[in-house]
């Protein structure tokens, strides 16, 4: 089946060598930091996780999200998502993986990496999220690759697929959630202290994820004329509309506990990322800025008719991904930092080096994007 | 029927009590009982369990010696700059320090003071719970939070875990940055994370920790806190002590009088 992805016109190519340039960056920029270490990174002694576990907790939202096309379709039988479901199983695996190499990119030691499965230590929440993150791809890539080769051939996929889809389902939630037990178990780190910090990340999760979906789609509708369908575009629409909403109730709950009950250490995370702390605000127009992209996005979206107008939609959905993005990928890891246990105020800034692997890994994941969709998208219109 | 269905109660009320009694049996170690000394604010472990009294009010303001004691003998790296900086103890004003204590009205002296900070060598150690491979463990016969060197993937999980600041990564080698190597102590690899480890090599050698050894002042103390006869116990009887953010249930084994 993967032959489907080595026929492509000049523009598929033109892409591929894009990204294949990116990565090569990037490879090069993580050798240098094998050689050098970890000090070609902004980060230091108090700012001890940056840029790479930031994207990781991004893209393990971007993962789960597929639940909220795979939930609907084989569950609830939901037709309109027929042709989208692969999409967004084929977005999960790539995203996983990027996961996947951003914990390998942050780790001082990546040549031990197997500790984590040869002294399995079940009190720690990285095992935990080691264990259902491989779980997670492993059941994307059999489900959709499964599915994909049995419409390939033109049969009904094989029944023992179907457990493995449903096993997908509660799983996709459980990443998420280990993975804001990562941070939300730590004491003495006020911001992410807070029993919504996973029902949080679900929430941003369900909307940038379909948003990213929406878009994806588009492009692909635009590049290859396959079409995920009207319909499960807008009811996607629909379910990142919702998300949205709740991820900003939530972002409210934080605020209203925090300056209520004027606890100073539950308000210096949101204090120095909003507002700044002891006249350091580094973050603060990045988090207005995301702030003031998502509340449009979503005044977009709660509007019916420009939600279904296409220009608008992906605006909005472009709004939504990058105000989470900052919010989760920007503001929430380095947030958590700052102020430090010892109450110093420390900036972080990524360096050079460290963007060009984030790129190349983004460039990775976006190319293993690619050739699964121009392999889905060929057996899908392979009948047209 | 009615015979029936009380035979069938009493049945499997024995079958219950029985399948407790085995449970109990068998994992005799984590029985039912013991889940309690696990707690927070239970009981800490039995044995030995080191730890240390500073006295803030015979520490003169400026002395560095403990911490460069601390920092020759363990090899501990000066890069000069903060970025890559590696400490196991250091000084810190109160309010940095002790972030939780009272902060209106403080005494000048207290305020202008700057006060040692280094690993608490928790009874309930977040950072252990943290770490995915055990490569940071907290011994069992004495209390001592330890690292290995060698089986740290460098994820900085326990970094993000301590809530005192105490442990730093091998951000760049080391080794380029230590002035005199002693050849007592090993030197670390690029990419794992260290900490002060109570000079656990001193104590094998029935010696002092460095810091401890090096005060001309004698305001470190270093002793058995399981044990009610020693010099830290009679200091902790007698004096009114803090601990750094004891409200979080750490459990420090690090007491300062102010």
């Amino acid at each position: 089946m993967i032959e489907k992805a080595l026929k492509g016109n000049r523009s598929y190519w033109g892409w591929i060598v894009i990204l294949l340039v990116i990565i090569s960056a990037g490879v090069y920029s993580y050798i240098n930091q094998l050689t050098t270490g970890l000090t070609l990174t902004g980060m230091s002694r108090d700012v001890s996780w940056g840029v790479y576990i930031a994207q990781f907790t991004f893209l393990v939202g971007v993962a789960a999200s597929a639940v909220m096309v795979v939930l609907p379709y084989y569950l609830h039988d939901y037709k309109a998502f027929g042709k989208i479901v692969i999409i967004g199983e084929f977005l999960a695996v790539a995203a996983t993986i990027m996961c996947v190499l951003f914990i390998l990119a942050d780790l001082g030691r990546p040549d031990r990496v197997l500790n984590v499965m040869l002294y399995p230590t079940p009190n720690s929440m990285l095992f935990w999220d080691a264990t259902v993150l491989n779980g997670y791809l492993l059941l994307n890539i059999v489900s959709g690759w499964t599915v994909l080769g049995a419409e390939k051939k033109g049969v009904p996929p094989p029944k023992w697929v179907k457990p493995v889809i449903y096993l997908s389902i509660p799983w996709a939630f459980s990443i998420h959630t280990v993975t804001a037990f990562l941070y939300a178990g730590l004491p003495g780190r006020h911001l992410w202290l807070t029993a919504v910090l996973a029902p949080r990340f679900l929430a941003s999760a369900f909307a940038a994820g379909p948003a990213i979906l929406i878009l994806v789609s588009m492009i692909l509708k635009k590049t290859t004329g396959f079409d995920a369908g009207k319909q499960a575009i807008h009811k996607l629409s629909v379910i990142a509309t919702y998300a949205a909403i709740l991820n900003f109730f939530l972002l409210g709950m934080e605020f209203f506990t925090a300056f209520y009950s004027n606890i100073p250490g539950h308000m210096h995370g949101l204090q120095y990322l909003f507002f700044g702390l002891h006249g350091e605000g580094q973050l603060v127009p990045w988090m207005w800025f995301s702030i003031i992209v998502g509340f449009s996005s979503l005044l977009v979206l709660l509007i019916p008719r420009l939600r279904k107008s296409s220009p608008w939609l992906i605006a909005a959905c472009i709004g939504i991904v990058v105000s989470i993005w900052i919010d989760k990928g920007v503001g929430l890891i380095i947030g958590g930092f700052v102020p430090s246990p010892l109450e110093e105020i420390v900036g972080y800034t990524p360096n050079l080096n460290e963007i060009f692997i984030t790129l190349g890994i983004w460039s990775i994941g976006i190319l293993i994007l690619t050739v699964l969709l121009k392999v889905a998208v060929a057996v899908k219109m392979q009948d047209e | 029927m009615n015979d029936n269905r009380r035979e069938f109660i009493r049945k499997t009320g024995l079958g219950v009590l029985a399948g407790l009694g085995a449970a109990t049996g068998l994992f005799s170690k984590s029985s039912f009982e013991t889940a309690e000394a696990q707690t927070t604010h239970g009981a800490s472990t039995p044995g030995k369990r080191w730890g240390m009294v500073i006295d803030t009010r015979k520490c003169r303001d400026g002395c560095t010696k403990c911490i460069d004691a601390c920092h020759e003998v363990h090899n501990v790296p000066d890069f000069d700059n903060a970025k890559d900086e590696i400490k196991w103890i250091w000084k810190s004003p109160y309010e940095n320090v002790f972030p939780g204590e009272s902060k209106q009205f403080v005494s000048e002296e207290t305020r202008e003071k700057s006060y040692l900070a280094l690993c608490n060598h928790c009874d309930n150690p977040p950072c252990v719970r943290a770490c995915p491979t055990r490569a940071t463990f907290k011994r069992s016969w004495d209390g001592i939070v330890a690292m290995d060197y060698h089986r740290c993937i460098g994820c900085r999980f326990c970094m993000a875990a301590c809530p005192y600041g105490s442990r730093s990564f091998n951000w760049r080698d080391p080794r380029e940055a230590i002035e005199k190597r002693d050849q007592a102590y090993p030197t670390r690899e690029r990419g794992v994370v260290e900490k002060c480890n109570f000079c656990s090599e001193r104590l094998a050698q029935n010696l002092n920790p460095a810091c401890v050894e090096t005060c001309p002042e004698g305001a470190l103390t270093f002793g058995d806190l399981n044990d009610p006869e020693s010099e830290v116990r009679m200091l902790l009887e007698k004096n009114h002590t803090l601990q750094r953010k004891s409200e979080l249930g750490t459990r420090p084994s690090v007491f300062y009088i102010i």
